[in-house]
C-alpha cells in the first residue's frame, strides 16, 4: 500500500495542447492517503478515467509528476508501478479456467506455485466462485465474469493501490450492493488503498471515505459525503449529488438579505464577502419547507417516490423542489421558507459563502 | 387463423431445387456416370462396374500426386499461417498505415491466378526475371525447368507470395476486435509479450484461423493454375499435383472413366480432410 501524490498533473489527448480546452484533465493536484478508500464521481467524460489510467500507467501524463510513497513513478511502466486495476467491463482469459485466470497476475510476478494456491483459494471465497475454479472461464455469465476481473485486482496483496473503474456497471442490482460491501469489507481488512471510479452517487457514497468530485476535467470538492451533501464547494456537486439535486436561483445580495425576485431572504451570518459576477443562492430541497407561512409559490407537480413526495413549485420563473414527508398535508395556499442552515451562496458558480 | 396444410410450399423452394440441380447435381451425376462406365467412340457405354476405382486407387501415378499434393498443402499451410499471424501482428492499428497495409495485402488476391503463374515464370526466368537473374548473379545455378527442387522451390514460394495475404487478413479482423481493455488489463496483470499473444490474441482468432486454414489447405490442394502455367507439372512429374495429372487423363488422355472415377476420389479426400480440420480444431476449442 502507498501514499499516492498527484503533482500538477495535466493530461491532453491531443498532441500540442494549446487551450485549456484541449485537456481532458486540466490541473490535478492531489494526494490520496496510504489506505484511504476514495470515489471519483463525476459525469460521462469529465477526465475520471483518464485520471485512474495515470495512476496506473496506463496513460502518461502530459504534464505533471506522479508519487507513490514520495518516489517518482511518472516514468515506470504500469507492471513496475505494481497497480491491480477493474475495468468497467469484464475481462477474463477465456482459454483459462477460473482458478488459472485468477493465479494469472500472480504467475506473471513469479509468485511460487505453493503462496499462489493459498492466495487464489482465499480470493475465490471471497468471490464466491469457490465451486467454479476448475470451469473454463467462457461459459461464465457477466456477472460471474466480473467477479473474475475483481478477483484478479484482489489476488495480488503487495498491490500499491486497486483502481476500480466503474466496475460494477454490468452487474445486476442485487450483486451490485453484496459486492459493494464485500470490497468495503475487504478494505477494512485490509487496508487498500481504494480509488473507485462511478458515475452514481449512492455506489460513491456507500463506498468510500471521502469522495472526490470532478467536472470537466478538474476537481471540484473533495469531501465526506456529508460534507458534499451540506456544503457543495461548486454549484455542479450541488446538482450531481442528491436526488434531486440542489435548487440553484440568481439573486441579489445587500448586507444580510438576499433578494429573489420579489422576496427578501435572511441570509445566516449577516456579513457576507463582497463578491462579484454571477450570485446565486442554493438550497437543498431538503431544507426548503413547504407551509403556510414565507413566500408564496405555485405548484407544477407531486412526484411520490415511496416514503417521500417531491413537490415541483414555482416561485416567480424560478423552479424549486421541495422534499416533504409521505403524510404532509400540501397546503391549498402554499408558501416556502428556506431553512438557513441549507443556504450556500455561490459566485460564478464556486461557493462563497453561507453557513 | 386455420392453418392450410398442403404441399403448395414445395413450389416455393421449386427455384432452388433447379438451381442446384444444374449447378452441382446434375454435373456431379455425370461425373458418377462416367465413373462406372467405359466410353468408346460412338457414344458406346459399357459398365464398368467400380473397376476405374480400383484402378485408381492402386494406381502409382495416383499415390504419388497424391503424395506431392499432400507435402505441397503442408508446406504452404506451415508457412503461410505463422508467417500470417506474424505480418498481422505487426500490422499498424490505426493511422495513415492501415489503408496502405490493407490495399498491399490485397493487391495479389485480386490477380487472376493465371496472371499470377506468368508473373512467376517469367519471375524465375535465368534470362530476363529478377528473381532467376539475381539467383544466377549470386553463384546459385537455379533452374526451375530442370531441376525438380527448384520447381518446388518456385512454386511454394509463389503460392505463399499470392496466398498470404488472406491469411493476413483474416487475422488482422481477429486482432482489431479485441477491445483495449484487455490489454490494458494484460498490461495490470503483468502479462509478457507472448502471454498477451497466448492467451488474447491467439484464442480472439481462433475462428478467422479455422476459416484461414479450411480455405487455404482446400485451395490449395485444388491449385492447379499457376504450377501449370510455371513448370507445366514438370520437370518429369514433380510438380503434377491431382488437378494438373486429373486433367491429364481427362483432357489429355481422353479417359473418361479413370477421370471420372478420379474426381470423386479427389472429392471425396477433400471433403474427409477438411472434416477432419474442423472437427480437430473446434474441439480444441470447445475443449478449452
Amino acid at each position: 500500500m502507498a501514499r499516492i501524490d498527484l503533482n500538477h498533473i495535466r493530461h491532453a489527448y491531443v498532441p500540442n495542447p494549446k487551450s485549456d480546452k484541449d485537456y481532458a484533465l486540466k490541473e490535478v493536484h492531489h494526494s490520496w492517503e496510504d489506505g484511504g478508500a476514495y470515489a471519483l464521481l463525476g459525469p460521462s467524460g469529465c477526465g475520471k478515467t483518464t485520471l485512474l489510467n495515470i495512476i496506473s500507467g496506463l496513460i502518461h501524463p502530459s504534464h505533471g509528476q506522479l508519487l507513490f510513497d514520495g518516489q517518482d513513478v511518472t516514468n515506470l511502466s504500469t507492471q513496475e508501478r505494481n497497480i491491480a486495476q477493474v475495468f468497467q467491463f469484464p475481462v477474463i482469459y477465456d482459454t483459462m479456467t477460473v482458478y488459472d485466470n485468477l493465479a494469472f497476475p500472480l504467475r506473471n510476478r513469479g509468485v511460487p506455485e505453493a503462496e499462489i494456491d493459498r492466495k487464489v483459494r482465499e480470493t475465490l471465497e471471497m468471490i464466491d466462485l469457490g465451486s467454479w475454479a476448475k470451469k473454463k472461464a467462457r461459459g461464465l455469465t457477466a456477472d460471474q465474469k466480473q467477479k473474475i476481473s475483481l478477483g484478479r485486482g484482489l489476488v495480488r496483496s503487495d498491490v500499491n493501490a486497486i483502481l476500480f473503474d466503474e466496475p460494477l456497471t454490468v452487474i445486476d442490482p442485487h450483486m451490485k450492493w453484496v459486492l459493494r460491501s464485500q470490497l468495503k469489507q475487504l478494505h477494512q481488512r485490509f487496508g487498500y488503498t481504494m480509488v473507485y471510479v462511478t458515475h452514481d452517487q449512492t455506489e460513491a457514497l456507500t463506498f468510500a471515505q471521502k469522495v472526490v468530485v470532478m467536472y470537466d476535467g478538474e476537481i471540484v470538492q473533495i469531501g465526506t459525503p456529508e460534507e458534499l451533501f451540506e456544503r457543495p464547494k461548486h454549484t455542479f456537486v450541488g446538482y450531481f449529488i442528491g436526488s434531486p439535486g440542489m435548487n440553484v436561483m440568481p439573486v441579489q445580495l445587500s448586507g444580510g438579505m438576499a433578494q429573489v425576485g420579489r422576496h427578501q431572504i435572511q441570509l445566516p451570518s449577516p456579513s457576507m464577502p463582497a463578491v462579484s459576477g454571477k450570485v446565486e443562492l442554493g438550497i437543498r430541497p431538503e431544507y426548503v419547507r413547504l407551509g403556510r407561512l414565507g413566500m408564496p409559490v405555485k405548484i407544477a407537480k407531486v412526484e411520490d417516490i415511496g416514503r417521500l413526495k417531491i413537490v415541483r413549485t414555482r416561485l416567480e420563473d424560478q423552479e424549486i423542489a421541495v422534499i416533504v414527508g409521505e403524510g404532509q398535508e400540501i397546503p391549498t395556499d402554499p408558501h416556502i421558507a428556506f431553512d438557513p442552515k441549507g443556504i450556500n451562496i455561490y459566485a460564478d458558480s464556486w461557493r462563497v459563502g453561507g453557513l | 387463423m386455420e392453418k392450410t396444410w398442403n404441399n403448395k410450399a414445395w413450389f416455393m423452394v421449386l427455384p432452388v431445387l433447379l438451381l442446384v440441380a444444374f449447378s452441382a447435381v446434375i454435373p456431379l451425376m455425370t461425373v458418377v456416370n462416367y465413373s462406372v462406365q467405359d466410353t468408346f467412340g460412338n457414344n458406346q457405354f459399357f459398365w464398368a462396374g467400380t473397376e476405374w476405382f480400383e484402378e485408381i486407387l492402386h494406381s502409382e501415378r495416383f499415390h504419388s500426386a497424391l503424395g506431392r499434393n499432400l507435402v505441397f498443402s503442408f508446406i504452404i499451410l506451415a508457412i503461410e499461417v505463422p508467417l500470417g499471424i506474424v505480418i498481422a501482428l505487426n500490422m499498424p492499428r490505426k493511422g495513415w498505415g492501415v489503408p496502405v497495409c490493407l490495399v498491399l495485402m490485397a493487391l495479389p488476391l485480386l490477380i487472376p491466378w493465371n496472371v499470377v503463374g506468368t508473373i512467376w515464370q517469367v519471375f524465375g526466368r535465368v534470362d530476363i526475371g529478377l528473381l532467376g537473374h539475381t539467383l544466377e548473379q549470386l553463384g546459385i545455378n537455379y533452374n526451375y525447368v530442370q531441376n525438380p527442387m527448384h520447381a518446388w522451390f518456385t512454386v511454394i514460394i509463389m503460392d505463399v507470395w499470392h496466398w498470404t495475404s488472406l491469411v493476413v487478413l483474416l487475422c488482422y479482423a481477429g486482432l482489431v476486435s479485441i477491445p483495449d481493455a484487455f490489454y490494458q488489463a494484460a498490461k495490470i496483470d503483468g502479462a509478457s509479450r507472448w502471454a498477451v499473444f497466448r492467451y488474447i490474441q491467439l484464442p480472439k482468432m481462433n475462428r478467422v484461423l479455422l476459416i484461414a486454414v479450411l480455405l487455404r489447405f482446400m485451395d490449395s490442394f485444388m491449385i492447379y493454375t499457376e504450377p501449370f502455367v510455371v513448370t507445366g507439372g514438370g520437370p518429369g512429374n514433380s510438380t503434377t499435383f491431382l488437378s494438373i495429372d486429373l486433367v491429364k487423363i481427362a483432357i489429355g488422355q481422353f479417359d473418361l472413366g479413370p477421370a471420372a472415377a478420379m474426381s470423386i476420389i479427389y472429392f471425396l479426400i477433400i471433403l474427409l480432410l477438411s472434416w477432419v480440420f474442423y472437427t480437430v480444431m473446434t474441439n480444441y476449442d470447445a475443449e478449452r
